[in-house]
């Protein structure tokens, strides 16, 4: 029990303690906070960058990573300061906000293939487009089929039914690669198309790249697809594809970036381009931007400048290194230049952002 | 205050409590009707695109725009009914041993570790699902299952690992310690005096069990099978995990199949197809919220006829 002295004393301490909080957060009064919300495959660099952004400047970035589909509908309805999305938003979307989007390219993922075929060991397979299509479409249904063995001369492919492990959820990564397939199949582009989901003729689904993998992991003959960043986190083995110079290239950082530098660019481009069989010799072909979607214009002066100055600083050398180190590809500098002159046409109440503080 | 005007419940304190308590009662309708009321409005345009027509289609193709909902309700009811096949006589086997045959000082242990099972997160029984029980149902079960009963369309190969078996028998653990701990309950509540007279007249412990204490309890334990249907009917996470996540309804147990909670819980956050896309995953919330209602109401008049019919209780 407290005495009434001490009592008096606790609460002396609250009220001082309420007034310093209150002081400090008077104290800073340019700091903004700004809400995002969106794709769950880059979040892991998001948080890097908004973390290093927050202790150089002050201003705070709540970002949800909730799944694109999420993070476009919180874009439109105006509940997000920025939205991002790993698959841009289509014409009726961008219609239902009277076009007042921005679509700015962040960094860049990929999507590989993964087997369990214990007899090949470190063995690392080829594919090309349409196999894997075929694959998918389960038409060639054996690991040792004429069409796999051609493609991998020397290999002994085992005599295998092959099991399709595919995505359950909605997803960006589902999205790249039935936008690959798409590309490279006319028969997948009449049949199935792309989309985050599909309705995919064969095989089981995994939720989340870990329910793919752990699928894959436990029944041997089964092929699926996850995001390179999560394949070489967890020592997954992945294949090379051949791309459209006919070369077999792996994925990497180098091959996945230059995916994006193949796709020509116009000054006034709305960034809403796919990247996946690209042209270029070391091109990996089943690569995507992760986008970023910002309003043109926006209404409030301090959060749009907050705004504007973190895309600049996205834009720096130290965010891309950053982005190499979790093993996102960065923008090649002929997209990365377009993006920066884009940042710059970024409005607040129609006059353009005021530099500095 | 004279004391009359107490005792005739008058008084301002009475009624502003009544009110009070009005205002929470009513509450618990009041947001059921809200509810429906949403989900028909999220669901209207696949309502108005497929109409009823929805719940007995297959196909589900988010990019052309077409869904049928019957592959997700056949899983949801094939493996919720799967899960009472196998859960009902072994719960029930449970809660009779612990309260009439185990010797006393194992009764209340064993009866709290079962408990336990109940507080264990779905997802933590996914996971255990997937990395202890498939492995070992692959290994172990599903070949001889597929080698001796093969021949029969349900246990015919190919054997994945994910499937509507596995999710049916993850579905079965979890319903265990519902049916099991409420049936306890209400076999611990059969007054003593109705079994000893059982045994008084010669009957045996199996006899006393058959014919009196287990019809004694009939209505009670029938509610607890209840409890654990509603549970497996709505259960998202773990079942997700374990289904195989394919719209296709295959004859056999050993194939991938769906349930609408998990058709939700996958698609929803990522409802890319579109506003149609989103209305029809809705729509099947509505139908899974209708088959609750449904299987519930039935389960109640059920009950409530056995207990007319039985008069024991």
């Amino acid at each position: 029990m407290l005495n009434r002295e001490s009592k008096r004393g606790v609460l002396r301490a609250a009220l001082v303690a309420v007034a310093a909080t209150s002081l400090v957060a008077c104290g800073d009064k340019d700091t903004v906070q700004l809400t995002g919300a969106g794709a769950t495959f880059p979040y892991p660099i998001y948080s890097k960058w908004f973390d290093a952004f927050y202790n150089e400047t002050g201003h705070q970035v709540n970002y949800q990573s909730i799944g694109s589909g999420a993070g476009v509908k919180q874009f439109t309805e105006g509940t997000v300061d920025f939205g991002a999305t790993d698959g841009p938003m289509t014409d009726e979307e961008i219609a239902a906000v009277g076009g007042a989007v921005v679509h700015l390219p962040t960094v860049l993922g990929a999507d590989v293939v993964t087997w369990n075929l214990p007899s090949l060991g470190e063995t690392q397979l080829r594919f090309d487009g349409a196999t894997l299509a075929d694959i998918f479409l389960g038409k060639i249904k054996r690991w040792d089929d004429p069409r796999l063995a051609a493609l991998n001369p020397g290999v002994a492919l085992p005599s295998l039914d092959i099991l399709v492990v595919h995505r359950a959820d909605g997803s960006g990564t589902t999205f790249i690669w039935t936008d690959y397939l798409s590309t490279v199949s006319p028969e997948w582009s009449a049949k199935i198309g792309r989309g985050k989901s599909v309705n995919w003729p064969t095989g089981v689904g995994g939720k989340g790249n870990e329910g793919v993998t752990q699928q894959v992991k436990q029944v041997e003959g089964t092929i699926g697809y996850v995001e390179l960043i999560y394949a070489s986190a967890n020592g997954l083995p992945y294949g090379a594809i051949k791309n459209r110079s006919g070369q077999f290239v792996l994925p990497t950082l180098e091959s996945v970036s230059a995916a994006a530098a193949g796709v020509d660019l116009a000054a006034d481009t709305d960034f809403r381009v796919s990247i996946v069989d690209a042209a270029g010799a070391d091109a990996y072909p089943v690569a995507s931007f992760t986008w970023l979607l910002v309003r043109p214009d926006m209404a409030d002066a301090a959060k749009a400048r907050a705004i504007r100055d973190f895309l600049r600083w996205m834009t720096r050398p130290e965010a891309a290194a950053m982005a190499a180190e979790l093993h996102y590809a960065p923008l090649p500098k002929s997209v990365a230049d377009l993006v920066a002159a884009r940042i710059e046409t970024l409005t607040a109440g129609g006059a353009p952002i005021a530099d500095g503080r | 205050m004279n004391p009359r005007r107490r005792l005739s419940g008058g008084g301002r304190g009475d009624t502003v409590f009544k009110a009070l308590l009005f205002l929470a009662a009513s509450t618990i309708p009041a947001l059921l009707i809200a509810l429906v009321i949403e989900l028909t409005r999220g669901a209207r345009q696949a309502i108005d695109r497929f109409g009823a027509g929805f719940i007995f289609g297959s196909g589900w193709d988010p990019v052309a725009g077409t869904f049928g909902a019957w592959p997700a309700v056949f899983g949801t009811l094939l493996t919720s009914a799967l899960a009472l096949l196998l859960a009902v006589p072994l719960a029930l086997g449970v809660a009779i041993y612990l309260t009439e045959f185990a010797p006393m000082r194992i009764r209340r242990p064993v009866a709290t570790m079962i408990e336990l099972l109940a507080a264990i997160p779905s997802v933590v029984y996914g996971l255990w699902g997937i990395f202890v029980m498939i492995p070992f149902l692959r290994t172990w079960v599903y070949p001889v299952l597929e080698a001796r009963l093969g021949f029969l369309p349900f246990f015919a190969g190919p054997v994945y690992g994910p499937s509507v078996l596995s999710a049916s028998l993850i579905l079965t653990v979890m319903i265990i310690p519902f049916i099991m701990s409420v049936s306890r309950e209400v076999l611990l509540a059969v007054p003593p005096g109705q079994r000893e007279a059982a045994l008084a007249l010669g009957a045996t412990r199996w006899e006393a069990v058959s014919t009196v204490i287990v019809p004694y309890a009939k209505s009670g334990i029938l509610g607890a099978v209840i409890l654990g249907l509603g549970r497996a009917l709505g259960e998202t996470m773990a079942v997700t995990m374990l289904i195989g996540n394919r719209h296709e309804i295959a004859a056999s147990l050993f194939a991938p199949g769906y349930s609408m909670a998990a058709v939700i819980a996958n698609e929803f956050a990522d409802a890319a197809g579109g506003p149609l896309h989103e209305s029809a995953l809705i729509y099947l919330a509505l139908i899974l919220f209708g088959v609750t209602v449904i299987v519930n109401g039935a389960a109640r008049l059920m009950i409530w006829r056995v207990a007319r019919r039985g008069g024991a209780t």
